[in-house]
């Protein structure tokens, strides 16, 4: 069976490799990939680069989008909008590390992209 | 006013010029309140647009637009990467069709281009962003029958300098409340070199 893909978008590749092996310890099946950096691997964030990585992550049941900082969503928001796709969605206000680790745990579970974001909220709704 | 190919390629040149002379000081107004990369972004963000425009040719100044905006959605990195490149993309949208383009489809391009900016960057006008040059500006070409370039450098100037006063409420400099109050905003200078060069590029015409 597919998953829901995550993809995990932040200032620097380094952030997204090292949540990525957080993940990875536990969760294997779901699909993860990551957008760290500039095209030149610098601090900053790439459309592109969340294209790629959306395009990698999406096994036919949608991706889910995880963000660090300001240009992180401004550029999460660009490439949903260019993917022209309803099953490609932003976990808006969400921790990167903490909100990802739940989606890749709800997606394990063989939710659909509604229910992982959903989900996703909920738990961090509750801490609050 | 009237914007042809020609001179929205001028207007870019003289963009890129002032970025690129500014740089360092666009990073230490950054430094102040930021985190420090405005300039570096700006510079190689204009400096990817002008290698893109100069290897093109075009038949309307839309579609130079919309490829000012997907370099810099592609290559500037920061914030300003999508805030600029929305802007623009909205910019060519908005004037796509008439060339060259007149006022009141310019007027209409700075409208979107602005919504664009408000949108994206979920900011509004006074929270000490590029939208405090942005919104005045707008206001002036709505107000403007025919387009006084000095007038439009003047208004673009004090919006800049207005900011300066103003706490931030949104990006970086957000983190750092009262302490952001004192130093310029440097998306706000940012802007004001773009709208400036436009300024001179339309006094070239006259």
């Amino acid at each position: 069976m597919s998953y829901v893909g995550l993809v995990l978008i932040s200032h620097s590749p380094k952030v997204v490799e090292g949540i990525k092996d957080i993940i990875s310890q536990v969760i294997t099946e779901v699909p993860v990939e990551t957008a760290g950096g500039t095209d030149d691997n610098e601090i900053g964030t790439s459309v592109e680069k969340i294209l790629a990585a959306i395009e990698r992550a999406d096994h036919g049941k949608g991706v889910l989008l995880f963000y660090d900082l300001g240009s992180a969503m401004m550029n999460a928001e660009i490439a949903i909008e260019m993917s022209g796709s309803n099953q490609i969605k932003v976990a808006d206000d969400i921790p990167l590390l903490e909100g990802s680790y739940v989606g890749a745990v709800e997606s394990n579970m063989g939710k659909d992209i509604n229910q992982v974001l959903e989900a996703v909220k909920t738990a961090f709704t509750k801490e609050r | 006013m009237q914007l042809t190919v020609e001179q929205t390629l001028s207007w870019l040149e003289k963009t890129n010029a002032k970025i690129q002379a500014n740089k360092e000081y666009l990073t230490s107004l950054d430094q102040a309140i930021g985190d420090g990369d405005h300039g570096i972004n700006m510079a190689r963000g204009f400096q990817e647009v002008m290698k893109k425009v100069e290897a093109a040719s075009y038949e309307s100044v839309s579609d130079v637009l919309k490829d000012v905006a997907m370099t810099l959605m592609s290559k500037v990195g920061g914030a300003s990467g999508p805030l600029y490149g929305t802007a623009f993309l909205k910019m060519s949208m908005a004037v796509k069709g008439t060339d060259p383009v007149d006022n009141p489809t310019f007027t209409k391009g700075v409208e979107e281009a602005l919504n664009g900016i408000l949108m994206r960057g979920k900011a509004e006008e006074g929270n000490k962003t590029m939208i405090d040059v942005w919104a005045p500006v707008l206001r002036f070409f709505q107000e403007s029958e025919t387009v006084d370039p000095s007038a439009l450098e003047e208004i673009a100037k004090t919006s800049m300098e207005a900011t300066k006063d103003k706490k931030a409420i949104k990006g970086r400099a957000a983190y750092l409340g009262d302490r952001s109050i004192g130093h310029l905003d440097p998306g706000s200078v940012s802007s004001f070199y773009l709208f400036q060069s436009l300024s001179e590029t339309l006094k070239e015409v006259e």
